[in-house]
């Protein structure tokens, strides 16, 4: 990987640090980190749905792990906050492993894997709504202790940065696998795994890898959420909202893109809000965004808004050049329309 | 370098392969020939890794693979042909074969490198960066040689690569074919085409209803008449050599 290659990301994160110097609103920094985590985690999501080919419907069982271990660790043990964001990645990357070998070792794919996921993320949701050390039905309160040493900060920007960090290092570490045999080996078992274990592919030694990969990033994101909003139920952490959030975005933005996970993030929550800008007073409109914005994605951008950008351009419609791909994203969903 | 020792595979009722044995020596090309059903393609698999046997034992330069998992085979050196086409069909061409090229070069700038000769190779020069869902069938059978090539293999099993190609088509494969053994690959080839296994192969082994009946030089195999009874049916020999008489 040549410098040349990042140099999209570069710019793109560049331009987005610069955002908190334009605007201080809390609100508006706190939505922004929000769907910065939601990207994060999305990113975990595509890393195996997109390249591997191996869709979960149940990413809540990562996200909702790292939430569950970054703030268990603070609360229970006193372990500092950024190792326990560190033991979260672990932890998420040994649930993806674990579940990984349960489903793949027994040749699960399709359908059967997704619901298999699912199953798990609902599992898990129920046992920490009961138990004691999640803190049942109660929740988890992080108690507010403004220091960076335990990752809290006054100026919400700084965590904006942050988490922005964390998604340029993960578009870093994707572009990577774009550009590596294991990424070459990971999309060839997606193709065709048949195919790729004839080619010498061990593909479930691949696929373990993708999954305690795509574990460890989503329950960083949810390590994040935790840290951030100092609370979490078994409701926000495993809950099947965030398993849909984390398999949407990609699909929206391209699944086995670099950026599709950003850009459908961005998409999604950016339209959302707009919407309940113009129409607060109807409950649900940002749901019906989604849906929308999911059925017009699905029935008209095949491989996403990345995948439409370029379709776009190889007919000559809009010339553009593969580094304004993403900068110009937001503005497909109307012109599917 | 390859033996086959009396496998077989059940599929329910059916003995799709029957205590076939066979031994292939380094350095030739050697035929598998027999009727549609004959379990040639069952036997592919099971030397591949992709169908344990139900019983027998397969020897690849003197380990047992019986049990062996296909990719680790792959590894040894036994690469395969797929009789319908497997494409990576949302790669192009170059990526298609890179995965196999990437199993012994680690490094992406050589594995493509790597890729790219190899399609020259067999032609596939012009389409290294178009889709290969975009390929016709010619050009997907040569994916399928390209990509088991790229693995760098010892022993290429070819499972009907010439099927569906026309006669200027195979005559261009023919030599591409022969290249490869020439460079110290050694081959087992599942062909219909006899034009092709007369010309290429030094040995030929014949599968019916899962058993091997016959083996031995194709112009010797051909006037088998146990051969031509699994091809044309019984008494289809006796019939022939009657006809022979009649008209000679
Ligand atoms: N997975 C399977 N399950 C059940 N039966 C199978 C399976 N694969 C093959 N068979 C049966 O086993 C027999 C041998 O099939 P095989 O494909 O090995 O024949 P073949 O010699 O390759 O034929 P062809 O020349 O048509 O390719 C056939 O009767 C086929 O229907
Ligand atoms: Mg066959």
């Amino acid at each position: 990987m040549t410098v040349r290659d990042l140099i999209p990301v570069l710019v793109l994160v560049g331009l987005a640090a610069l955002l908190p110097l334009v605007v201080t609103a809390s609100p508006v920094l706190n939505f922004l980190v929000f769907m910065l985590i939601v990207a994060l985690g999305a990113q975990g999501w595509n890393i195996l749905g997109g390249f591997g080919g191996q869709f979960s419907f149940g990413h809540a069982a990562f996200f909702g792990t790292g939430a569950y271990a970054t703030a268990i660790l603070q609360l229970r043990w006193g372990v500092n906050a950024w190792a326990g964001l560190a033991a979260a990645v672990a932890a998420g990357g040994a649930v993806g492993w674990a579940i990984g070998f349960l489903s793949f070792r027994s040749g699960l794919r399709g359908s059967y894997f997704a619901l298999v996921t699912l199953a798990f993320a609902e599992v898990f949701r129920i046992l920490a709504n009961a138990a004691p050390l999640t803190g049942g039905a109660a929740g988890l309160l992080i108690g507010l202790d403004v220091r960076p040493a335990n990752l809290q900060f006054a100026d919400r920007a700084v965590f904006y940065w942050l988490v922005l960090g964390f998604v340029a290092a993960v578009l870093v570490l994707t572009r990577w696998i774009q550009r590596s045999r294991f990424g070459a080996q990971l999309v060839a078992v997606r193709e065709n795994e048949d195919a790729a274990k004839a080619l010498g592919v061990d593909s479930l030694r691949v696929k373990l890898r993708a999954i305690a990969l795509s574990g460890a990033v989503t329950a960083l994101a949810g390590g994040l959420y935790a840290q951030y909003f100092l609370y979490i139920d078994a409701n926000i952490a495993y809950g099947g909202w965030i398993s849909v959030e984390l398999l949407l975005a990609p699909i929206i933005g391209g699944v086995g893109t670099v950026f599709g996970p950003v850009v459908g993030a961005l998409t999604l929550h950016g339209l959302g809000e707009v919407a309940k800008q113009f129409a607060g007073r109807i409950p649900g409109i940002d749901l019906i965004v989604f849906g929308t914005v999911l059925v017009l994605a699905v029935a008209f951008a095949r491989g996403g808004i990345l995948g439409l950008l370029e379709r776009l351009r190889d007919r000559g419609v809009g010339m553009l050049p593969p580094s304004a791909k993403s900068r110009t994203a937001k503005e497909v969903p109307n012109a599917g329309r | 370098m390859l033996v086959v020792d009396s496998v077989s595979k059940r599929f329910g009722g059916l003995m799709a392969v029957d205590g076939a044995s066979l031994t292939v020596t380094p350095g030739s090309i050697i035929g598998l020939i027999g009727p549609n059903g004959a379990g040639k393609t069952t036997l592919f698999s099971m030397i591949s890794g992709f169908i344990a046997p139900t019983d027998g034992g397969i020897r690849f330069e003197g380990a047992d693979i019986t049990a062996e998992e296909p990719h680790r085979r792959a590894a040894r050196g036994i690469g395969r042909t797929f009789q319908i086409v497997q494409p990576f069909a949302g790669l192009t061409v170059c990526e298609n074969i890179a995965v196999g090229a990437y199993l012994r070069h680690a490094k992406r700038a050589d594995a493509i490198a790597r890729a790219r000769a190899v399609a020259q190779r067999v032609g596939l020069g012009p389409e290294l960066d178009r889709p290969a869902g975009g390929l016709t069938v010619a050009g997907r059978k040569r994916l399928e040689l390209a990509r088991a090539l790229a693995t760098e293999p010892k022993l290429l099993l070819l499972d009907e690569v010439l099927a569906g190609l026309n006669p200027s088509e195979i005559r261009d494969i023919i030599p591409v074919i022969r290249g490869i053994r020439d460079e110290g690959v050694t081959i087992l080839m599942i062909e219909h085409v006899m034009q092709a296994v007369m010309t290429l192969c030094e040995h030929v082994h014949v599968l019916a209803q899962g058993r091997m009946i016959a083996e031995g030089p194709p112009a010797a195999v051909c006037a088998d008449a146990r051969v031509i009874e699994a091809y044309l049916g019984h008494g289809a020999a006796a019939r022939l050599a009657a006809e022979g008489a009649a008209h000679g």
